[in-house]
């Protein structure tokens, strides 16, 4: 029972053994540390890099460019922002180039609120890595899928932005990765680095991964209904099942997974059953990706629908507030996503 | 050919390849005047510099041969390397049979696979950024005596990128084999060099980080090549980085944002023509054929190209993924 640090873990650890990923760096991504949040601990190809967003995203490209595979890192999302051209430059670059360059590279960052990460360490990115054409968008909300998706992310031919959702990076996934020992005692006793001097000489004992797979663009029911779809992804889809377990209501919860290419297909089939559709997500709500699905939901299945659409979003403030009043009050709450199921269900045009 | 000189065949080839350059510069700037073409960027100025680079690559794909992280002023290396007018117009007339972007950038803007060139941006400072994660492939191929070269100009030395090419590329232990050149013509679009820099030399900038460093009289083909030639071979060797400054001249102005006019500024052309009638390796009947014989290809090749196809509009969702997979949210 991994959680999705270690499955990341796992994951780059097979991506190393049998997808030739050459490369897993960024900022205290190698030894000693092995990433603040631990997950590229004992990786044999994990470095570090300079304290350099730029040069991690460029040199990220440039290795993608020879056709090599890399994961790099950014060590909280938050700090990606001045690399905003190069992010560009990684999308187009295929494009602009004629077809002649793919970049099969993946970039991975901690992302959004729920750890109390204050101004610089909740920032959510979904919406803007959306906004960057010619990269693929994911953010698992478990382990076993944070290892399907990190190896199709590896496997791909283009840029993927991976969004860890940080304040799930602890947690455990009852299902079982391909390989991964019963035993989560056991497995931390295998890959989780010890702390102090003994780590010095440290060095992982692996278990027998296997192959295992998420499509990209491909979402997933987490749990079926009638009265209402609830499309969401990443930690808020955690709020979301929390929501809902104390609602004696039939509602469709939605993991999307993917954010590009996104699963429309799932989306659409959901919402022509229930007739009803909230998107929640942590991102700002202005011009927020969810309302591009709302929108979209409205112009196919206008007459199907009994209700307006609805998108539940962080709050148009600069920033996520440290203090948990401040915090709660600017990304959806349970409470908040409970309201708007109760509302939307009432709703009618 | 002396140590610090070159031989008869190859100045005359530099020259021959530099006028070539420069001709196909001017009918860009002719097409764009014409109101035939969007808009020009180039070099014409720099190609006693980026002549001698462009014959001193190890041509070719892979990780066997150069890479090179170029910037929009560079037909003339690339010209050197053997890319054809042909290409050049193709892309200031943005058709269809542009190979580098299908007509989708400006003039200038190349990509070449086959020669191990990226997609040129239009942005003056990624390419430096960009050029660290190849020479880190090169560094850790095994017996590997390719480089990679990383050129801009010296308004991209304003840039973060530019301070992220020398930190990376000089870690200890970890040095990259990368020559980085600035081509410093003294302006960055309308603004002076001399008004923005207190260095004397921006490749006084390598000493901090104990890159070997040089400035260079970028208008001297023989200097040009003599240096690029000895500081290529110690990088093949050695491993490690080389940041190169070369002064040229800019003799169009900026772009045609500032209007593509020819500015009095010294003609690396002229200069070497001087001296070549001086030591009368060429009359100035030789010159004259020269340039008219390229002036008439160029014409005749523009006429050539104006009649290929323009780009289907259909194709703005080509090429966003790899393999054509879908991108276009409406097929989801």
């Amino acid at each position: 029972m991994a959680n999705m640090t270690q499955a990341l873990r796992m994951a780059l650890h097979y991506g190393e053994e049998h997808l030739e990923l050459r490369d897993i760096f960024g900022e205290d991504v190698g030894p000693p540390l092995g990433g603040v949040f631990t997950a590229t601990q004992g990786l044999k190809t994990a470095w570090n890099s300079p304290l350099d967003e730029r040069g991690i995203v460029g040199t990220a490209i440039g290795i993608a460019m020879t056709g090599q595979r890399c994961v790099a890192e950014i060590q909280f999302v938050d700090y990606i922002f001045n690399t905003i051209d190069l992010l560009k430059t990684a999308g187009n670059t295929l494009w602009a180039g004629n077809g002649q360059f793919p970049l099969p590279l993946v970039l991975m960052t901690p992302n959004g609120a729920g750890i109390h990460g204050a101004i610089y360490h909740s920032h959510s990115f979904d919406t803007w890595g959306v906004r960057l054409p010619g990269w693929k968008v994911v953010s698992p909300s478990n382990a076993k899928d944070a290892y399907g998706l990190m190896l199709s992310a590896i496997l791909d031919p283009n840029p993927v932005l991976y969004l860890k959702p940080k304040a799930l990076l602890r947690v455990k996934t009852p299902e079982l990765i391909p390989g991964e020992p019963e035993d989560q005692k056991q497995l931390k006793e295998m890959i989780d680095a010890p702390v102090g001097e003994e780590r010095k000489n440290w060095k992982p004992q692996w278990p027998k991964l296997e192959k295992y797979t998420v499509p990209i663009g491909k979402g997933s029911i987490v749990q079926e209904g009638e009265e209402l779809t609830v499309v969401s992804f990443g930690r808020s889809l955690h709020l979301c099942k929390q929501a809902l377990s104390s609602l004696s209501l039939s509602v469709e919860l939605i993991d999307l997974r993917s954010l590009y290419p996104y699963d429309w297909t799932l989306i659409k089939s959901s919402v022509q059953k229930t007739k009803r559709l909230l998107i929640v997500n942590e991102d700002t709500e202005v011009a927020n990706f969810g309302e591009h699905l709302a929108l979209r939901a409205v112009q196919e299945g206008f007459y199907h629908l009994l209700a307006p659409p609805r998108v539940l979003s962080g709050k148009q403030v600069p920033g996520v507030g440290l203090h948990n009043n401040l915090e709660s009050a600017t990304v959806p709450q349970v409470k908040d996503i409970q309201s708007e199921i109760k509302n939307l269900i009432e709703t009618k045009w | 050919m002396t140590q610090n000189s070159l031989s008869k065949d190859l100045l005359l080839k530099i020259h021959n390849l530099m006028v070539k350059a420069r001709v196909t510069e001017e009918r860009l700037i002719h097409i764009y005047k014409q109101g035939l073409g969007y808009f020009w960027i180039g070099g014409p100025g720099e190609e006693a510099f980026a002549i001698p680079l462009g014959l001193l690559i190890n041509k070719g794909q892979g990780l066997n041969h150069d890479w090179l992280y170029l910037h929009y002023r560079s037909l003339p290396t690339l010209i050197a390397m053997g890319l054809s007018m042909k290409e050049a117009f193709r892309a200031m007339f943005n058709k269809a049979t542009d190979t580098s972007s299908g007509g989708r950038n400006f003039a200038n803007h190349y990509c070449i696979p086959k020669w191990n060139v990226p997609p040129i941006t239009s942005v003056i400072e990624n390419q430096y950024s960009m050029s660290i994660g190849t020479a880190h492939v090169l560094k850790k191929a095994p017996d590997n005596q390719s480089l990679v070269v990383v050129t801009g100009g010296d308004a991209g030395t304003h840039e973060g990128d530019f301070a992220t090419c020398l930190i990376w590329s000089s870690r200890p232990g970890k040095e990259l084999p990368l020559l980085i050149t600035v081509q410093n013509n003294a302006w960055g679009i309308s603004t002076s060099y001399s008004s923005q820099h207190s260095e004397q030399h921006i490749s006084q900038r390598g000493e901090p980080f104990n890159i070997k460093n040089l400035s260079i009289n970028g208008n001297d083909p023989e200097e040009s090549y003599l240096a690029l030639k000895e500081q290529m071979a110690w990088i093949r060797k050695h491993r490690k980085p080389v940041l190169l400054e070369a002064r040229v001249s800019r003799l169009y102005g900026h772009s045609s944002a500032s209007g593509a006019n020819y500015m009095e500024e010294e003609c690396c052309i002229k200069t070497l023509e001087k001296k070549l009638k001086s030591e009368k390796l060429l009359k100035e009947k030789d010159i004259k054929d020269i340039w008219g014989s390229y002036r008439e290809e160029a014409k005749k090749v523009q006429k050539e190209v104006m009649e290929e196809s323009d780009p289907d509009g259909n194709t703005i969702w080509n090429h966003i993924y790899a393999n054509n997979e879908n991108a276009d949210w409406r097929k989801f």
